[in-house]
């Protein structure tokens, strides 16, 4: 007999598993991937005090203290529905139907596509996938990449090609168009980098912020970009063209490009093609939700968290009996966040099953402070404007769930 | 393709351990990869990219989010078609085969009119 089915092996729900199991849950977690860590294993930068952040380390460090917990993990387990029946929660999945009266959704993350001409291609690859590729698989990604579309995930995982010795030759903005939509306007993409930069003392975005804090460049804002780029660690930052088409006829044999107006127009007759031999898409990253959608969860369209969210309170329950959620699911931010977020669910879990004692209450409130101290001392933000989204999650729950007798008289009046 | 290196040593992640080499075949003929390495990734390590060509145009696909949620990658394992090659493990003497070209009849017959 399983208490809780922990789904996603990533910060979120390995630090849920790790608090349910020491409250005296028995705990399974289930993750696709080939080893538990999540997107945490791919993760590696320098903190503002000069120490690295290696996300192999920090997923090691919890897989270790799951295990210490008797969590039972099961890696390469795929899950493609959930539903609940009268107390229990099915959990249908590769190795069979599971039960349990608590399901914690943790389940990440996944970059939005922007698709273009030729993106089929072999050779063409998520941002995140070059990641991986690099970071957890260790294979070199190709000779020689070009980067469509500048954000913060894009310098990141840049600046860990480059460690690896791995060489991207261009950073350029894909064609406006309403599928990359912001991604495609130069000067929404440099609001969003000087924002970043504001934000981000950090080794990372130096690089990169340096031109960024210049007063004249900001006043000047995009009409004098030099066309030659900005170089981001050596990498030419070209916000003043576009990406076309990837062309090749078996792989990716290189990117044509455009310049572009201020306002990321093309300029008729300046095409040309850049040679390369991968092309890494970077288009930003939305909550995962499917499962939370099929298990019949209500959604919330929140742009600040960057997506579509399962309706949930600030103590990872949702409106559904049983079910939590923890980590990206919820909206996009940092691992660290991720865990904190997992702490949380496994209180409010231990909360609602009875256990934890009287102690368990003054626990959940401390992870929920923890959260918005980590929040404060955050130096970069994937979505700069993540506080008003979560207050409008919170602030929705309240109205819609925390007084159920007040909506009731609503829907008799209304 | 030229083979893609392998990234033995890293400033930071350190050097790679020594692993074990498996064989295994894709389209018929042998490869190695190392151990508990994904289909995806021992194939790049062998230079090859291409993982199939879509049933319907003939285009030719390799993996694109290498994290499971594309679908990009999907080849046949031991007989078992529609396998992601981004998420599974190579086993020794795993039979890889690339996905294929699949008749469309219909759209043919709609060309001849």
């Amino acid at each position: 007999m399983i208490d809780v089915i922990v789904i996603g092996a990533g910060p979120a729900g390995l630090a849920g598993a790790i608090t349910c199991a020491s409250s005296g849950l028995k705990v399974m977690v289930i993750d696709e991937f080939i080893k538990p860590g999540g997107r945490l294993i791919g993760q590696l930068h320098q903190e503002l005090s000069g120490e690295w952040w290696n996300g192999i380390k920090e997923s090691e460090r919890l897989h270790q203290e799951a295990l210490k917990q008797s969590v039972d993990i099961r890696s390469g387990v795929s899950v493609y529905n959930l539903e609940k029946d009268d107390d229990l929660w099915n959990v249908h999945t590769s190795i069979g139907t599971l039960t349990a009266p608590f399901v914690l959704a943790a389940t990440g993350a996944a970059e939005y596509p922007i698709p273009l001409p030729g993106w089929t291609l072999p050779g063409v690859m998520s941002i995140g996938a070059a990641q991986v590729m690099t970071n957890v698989h260790r294979v070199q990604v190709g000779k020689k990449g070009i980067i469509i579309g500048a954000n913060i995930l894009a310098f990141a995982i840049l600046n860990e090609l480059q460690l690896a010795g791995i060489h991207v030759n261009r950073i350029v903005l894909p064609e406006k168009s309403p599928l990359s939509g912001k991604a495609g306007e130069p000067e929404e993409v440099m609001k969003s980098l000087l924002n970043a930069a504001h934000l981000a003392p950090s080794p990372l975005l130096r690089m990169g912020s340096r031109f960024m804090k210049n007063d004249w460049f900001r006043k000047t804002g995009m009409r004098f970009f030099p066309k030659s780029g900005v170089k981001v660690n050596g990498t030419p930052l070209l916000l003043r063209k576009a990406a076309l088409e990837v062309i090749g006829t078996e792989q990716v044999e290189g990117v044509r490009v455009a310049d572009t107006d201020a306002n990321g127009n093309i300029i008729p007759g300046t095409e040309t093609v850049y040679e390369a031999d991968f092309v890494c898409i970077a288009g930003g990253l939305y909550p995962l939700a499917e499962l939370a959608a099929v298990s019949g969860c209500p959604f919330q369209y929140i742009p600040e968290l960057g997506g579509h969210v399962p309706h949930h309170s600030e103590t990872m329950e949702t409106p559904l009996e049983g079910l939590f959620v923890a980590g990206n699911i919820t909206g996009i931010e940092s691992g660290k966040i991720a865990m904190a977020q997992g702490t949380i669910a496994g209180y409010s879990i231990a909360k609602h099953a009875g256990k934890g004692g009287t102690a368990i209450v003054e626990q959940l409130n401390q992870s929920v402070k923890n959260v918005h101290l980590l929040r404060k001392q955050a130096a970069i933000q994937f979505y700069p404007d993540i506080e008003s989204g979560r207050r409008k999650m919170y602030d929705l729950w309240e109205q819609l769930y925390a007084n159920p007798a007040r909506l009731h008289t609503e829907e008799k009046l209304g | 393709m030229k083979k893609m290196t392998r990234l033995l040593d890293h400033p930071i992640l350190g050097k790679l351990d020594d692993r074990k080499a498996i064989p295994f075949t894709f389209d018929g003929k042998t490869y190695e990869a190392l151990e508990n390495e994904t289909i995806a990734a021992a194939l790049l390590a062998n230079g090859i990219r291409t993982l199939r060509i879509h049933e319907e145009s003939g285009t030719p696909r390799g993996f694109y989010c290498n994290i499971g949620h594309c679908m990009e990658c999907r080849v046949t394992v031991n007989d078992q078609a529609n396998v992601r090659a981004c998420l599974t493990v190579v086993e020794q003497c795993m039979v890889i085969a690339s996905g294929k070209q699949h008749p469309n009849i219909v759209k043919r017959m709609v060309e001849q009119q």
